[in-house]
Parts: C-alpha cells; structure tokens; sequence
C-alpha cells in the first residue's frame, strides 16, 4: 500500500497507469480526485497546511486499514499540501479489488478518514483575506457510520 | 521535562508561534493547557474553545485525559479538514 504527501502537482493518468499494471487479481479498480472548489467565483488560492511527522504515516496506517477491512489488492493515497489554485487537484485515492463493491467501499472509507483523521488544515484567500475552513458534522457522522457498520457486523 | 510544543492552522495564529520547547512538571495534556493559558493572552485565545481544540501526543490522536509521562512532542491544532 502506498501513501504519499507532497506539494507538486501529480499526473493521475501515469499515476493510474501505473496502479493498474501493478494489479494482478483484481476485477474492480476506482479512484477518487479531490479538486480545489470555488464555490463564488472569488477564490485566489487555497493553502493546505500539514503536520510533516504525522501526516505520511496516517495515510499509510488509513491505506492499511482499509485494505484489510475490504480485501482490496493494492490502495493508493495521495495528498499535496502548499498554494493550490481553483481546479488543481489536492488529492487522490485508487483502490482495487476483486469486485467492484470492495472497490468502492474501500475508496469511500479512506475518504472519510482523511477528511477528518488526517492532520491537514485547509484555508481559502479570497479577495486578500484569509479563512480556515471549519470541519462539518457530516463527516464525523460518516466515520460514526463505519464504526457502527463494523459493530453491527461483529454482533 | 521539556517538552515540543507544535501548533498548526488558527491555534498556531493565535498562539503567534509554530513550535517551541517548554520546560514543564504537567502530567496531562489537560495540565498543560491550563499551564499555557495563564501564560498570556494569546494561548488563552486559542484555547478559548476547547470543544474545538484537538491534540496528537507523539503523534498519535490523542484527548485531554492523554498522560503526558515520557511524551516528547505535543501538539495542538482545530478539527482536521483534509481530502
């Protein structure tokens, strides 16, 4: 499983390519793309800060939970942090597995825990002025939901 | 013990620093904040709200209860807004 944290830019065809040729079981591949938004037309840039000791090795331990709870053959993770224009991508997740329910879960899951468990922090400039951008309730509630999958599952 | 204080996004603004060493006798990270909010007006703003306030020790996600004993780096930050 690979994670990485960086600030250039990334090319996710050569990164996608290079998933798929390493897949040798799988039926099912998916990725994500997170995109920087700009939601009013207003955004200058967004600046993505990290915590450099911890972060490298939350994705990976998130890359190899979610492997283990889903099957999945190979999972990747990428994730840049620095000045990102509207449009640049910020980060990527692929998954493979034998089907493509795993597939999707597995990208899902590692979504939600890099939402709220990986330690960056995202601030929006607009318009010269700066905003940390809050966490939303709905992305706790979605870790919740995975946590009450498992115990349901186990009982 | 001295301890390394990290400080990321809004927290790391208002206490005016990104890191230090710190000389301290806490035994928790409860402790500890309440240490650094006397300290002066900064750290009091960023702690203000602790409900927002989330803490890693040595790098692992953490809570307030957290020991701090042979602890080598703490650090304080707001809920994590990645992906």
């Amino acid at each position: 499983m690979s994670a990485r944290v960086q600030e250039a830019a990334f090319d996710f065809q050569a990164e996608m390519t290079a998933f798929q040729s390493a897949v040798t079981r799988s039926g099912a591949v998916v990725s994500f793309t997170g995109v920087v938004r700009d939601d009013t037309g207003s955004l200058d840039y967004m600046f993505i800060e990290h915590y450099p000791g911890m972060t490298q090795a939350a994705l990976r331990n998130f890359a190899d939970q979610a492997t283990e709870k889903f099957g999945l053959e190979k999972a990747l993770v990428i994730h840049r942090h620095g000045r990102l224009q509207p449009g640049e991508a910020i980060m990527m997740v692929a998954t493979a597995a034998r089907h493509r329910k795993d597939a999707f879960a597995g990208a899902d899951y590692l979504m939600d825990y890099l939402k709220s468990r990986a330690p960056f922090w995202k601030k929006e400039v607009s318009k010269g002025s700066a905003t940390w951008v809050a966490s939303k309730d709905q992305d706790e509630a979605a870790l919740a939901a995975w946590s009450l999958e498992s115990a349901a599952k186990e009982s | 013990m001295k301890l390394n204080i990290l400080y990321f996004a809004w927290v790391r603004e208002r206490v005016g620093q990104s890191q230090e060493a710190y000389e301290t006798s806490a035994a928790t990270v409860a402790d500890l904040i309440f240490e650094l909010v006397a300290r002066d007006a900064g750290y009091a703003a960023a702690f203000v709200d602790l409900s927002a306030i989330c803490v890693a020790v040595d790098q692992e996600l953490s809570d307030f209860t957290t020991s701090l004993v042979d602890c080598r780096e703490v650090a304080f930050f707001p809920p994590m807004t990645g992906g």
